[in-house]
């Protein structure tokens, strides 16, 4: 595949790299990994494959052979050779064709049948933007970058012989609502907060800063807090940590975030709302509410049955 | 030691409590994750440790498929204790001594004489004070395969720059608080300079992908400028 317009921020992502955290190593992978992943199944690959995450303008792929395509996230205009292509279905493209992308909100995940064959570095891959390794060269793609694909599966031949026409009549499940409030769970230092400053958490709406990017949401409004609880060393972080800072305005940190920090956390968005986080975009506004930890562990747990329900229901329909 | 949630899908040992000393406190976050690491509990994808406190890593679905009608939290906490709390594992541990040739060539030390001022040392003492300390690698972090190291002379204490650097070279040796730290790549960074590594500190087509670990020990050998020019990998 040939990118003739690579847009601004387009990078491989898959699931995220794991197990070298101890070495430093971030996540990164998809912003909303659970996107990713359905759009994997629908195009017959494995949850993991390395597919594209694209933020914004206007991107422009020629394939060089037929492949399963398909995508889902914010709002976007995809057509593919010529034909619009609507969001969580899965859609033929063919050998010369341009896939078109137009970004006007959010973020979209493509995933392609056979995958993105750039090669694992640490056992993903995922594009680590700051150490500049995994995906494209390290980097976001740029126009005139060549990018190979994986073998097709069985069940992606499957699928494509039994498309009726360029788009399915089937899709996958939309597993999440956009939208401004993020579910969050108690961090371990909520109650060194004053009562005053968690309650401002959940009561006021922030607004996205212009800075923020795959490592964080960084938000602005009224400071939550003076800075007066202590900070302690370092620890662990992870994507949807929302850490308050002594400026007292909070960050949610996101799947290309350092892996440890010293600032006070004072919740974590909870998994299946970083779907959520991933589409808020710079002057959105947002807002916390809180829930028990149980119920976020419901949700996920719900969520994940949600996807091995998919995958069977398309393995008993194609394989 | 306490237990408690990190969001849904990861939990923190924190062995403050058990400690008053920043060492103790270190071994203890050590040899509990070397324990944890090893112990292959279901559904736990990784374990991280820092300072005083260890991070567990978890894929929920895979815990909720073994714990039998127990609580994901009572599940963990039950596996947790025995494993920390049993004396077998402590001896598990070995450290590692790593030595990293270190040139303070003012040319790569940008910082020194203003840290020689600050300090009221001579530049040499400064070269001295940072070299002859043994440190403790407390963990990996800002950036891959960059080490917080503790064990810096207190003489050695300030604070960091007012306005970080927006290009700190890699290889850099800096200090910054209680702390010594290697910056593996060319980044922006706050910390003083006082030195340059020719070690590749990070390289993530090795594994593993860091030149030190939690734990490791760490000691600074002087080197010339010509040896740092000549040096070889």
């Amino acid at each position: 595949m040939i990118v003739l317009s690579a847009g601004f921020q387009t990078t491989v992502q898959d699931c995220g790299r794991f197990g070298f955290r101890k070495f430093g190593v971030a996540v990164a992978g998809a912003l909303d990994p659970v996107s990713l992943r359905l759009m994997n199944l629908v195009v017959g690959n494995d949850q993991g494959a390395a597919g594209l995450e694209i933020a914004s303008g206007r991107v422009r792929l020629q394939f060089d052979d037929e492949r399963l395509i398909a995508w889902c996230g914010g709002e976007f205009e995809v057509l593919a050779g010529g034909t619009p292509i609507p969001q969580l279905h899965c859609a033929r493209i063919s050998a010369g064709a341009v896939c078109e992308i137009q970004a006007k909100r959010g973020r979209a995940w493509l995933a392609i049948s056979g995958g993105i064959e750039v090669p694992e570095v640490l056992g993903s891959r995922s594009t680590d933007l700051r150490a500049h390794f995994g995906g494209q060269n390290g980097r976001a793609l740029r126009d005139k970058d060549e990018l190979l694909f994986g073998v097709r599966s069985a069940l992606a031949m499957s699928i494509a012989l039994r498309l009726p026409a360029a788009v399915s009549d089937w899709s996958a499940p939309r597993l999440f609502a956009p939208g401004g409030v993020l579910r969050v769970v108690r961090g371990r230092r909520w109650d060194d907060f004053d009562e005053g400053v968690r309650a401002k958490l959940l009561a006021r709406k922030f607004r996205v800063a212009m800075n923020s990017d795959r490592m964080g949401l960084r938000l602005e409004g009224e400071r939550i807090s003076n800075g007066t609880t202590p900070e302690l060393p370092s620890e662990a972080v992870a994507s949807g940590t929302i850490q308050v800072p002594r400026d007292g305005a909070p960050i949610v940190l996101l799947a290309d975030c350092q892996t440890i920090g010293g600032y006070p956390k004072i919740g974590h968005v909870i998994t299946v709302d970083l779907a959520r986080a991933a589409q808020l975009q710079p002057l959105d506004e947002v807002g916390f509410e809180l829930v028990p930890l149980a119920e976020a562990q419901e949700l996920l747990l719900g969520q994940e049955k949600d996807i091995a329900l998919f995958r069977a229901g398309l393995q008993a329909r194609f394989a | 030691m306490r237990i408690q949630p990190l969001g849904d899908s990861a939990i923190i040992l924190d062995f403050a409590d058990e400690s008053s000393d920043a060492a103790e406190l270190l071994r203890r976050s050590l040899s509990a994750a070397d324990a944890l690491e090893h112990a292959n509990i279901p559904g736990v994808i990784e374990v991280t440790s820092a300072y005083q406190s260890v991070a567990l890593f978890l894929d929920l679905s895979r815990i909720a498929s073994v714990v039998d009608g127990r609580s994901i939290a009572d599940f963990l906490h039950d596996r947790i204790v025995s494993l920390v709390r049993s004396k077998g594992h402590r001896s598990r541990i070995r450290t590692r001594s790593v030595e990293v040739p270190v040139c303070y060539d003012l040319e790569l030390a940008p910082d020194l004489a203003r840290v020689a001022e600050q300090t009221s040392l001579e530049q040499t003492e400064v070269i001295a004070l940072h070299s002859s300390a043994t440190y403790t690698t407390a963990c990996i972090g800002f950036m891959p395969g960059f080490p917080f190291l503790a064990g810096l002379s207190a003489k050695l204490h300030l604070p960091r720059l007012a306005t970080p650097r927006t290009h700190v070279p890699a290889g850099s040796v800096a200090i910054a608080g209680a702390q010594a730290g290697i910056y593996p790549f060319e980044s922006p960074g706050g910390w003083n300079v006082i030195g340059r590594t020719p070690l590749r500190l990070f390289d993530a087509d090795a594994n593993p992908p860091a030149l030190l670990r939690p734990g490791d020990r760490v000691r600074f050998r002087i080197i010339t400028r010509d040896e740092f020019d000549k040096f070889l990998p």
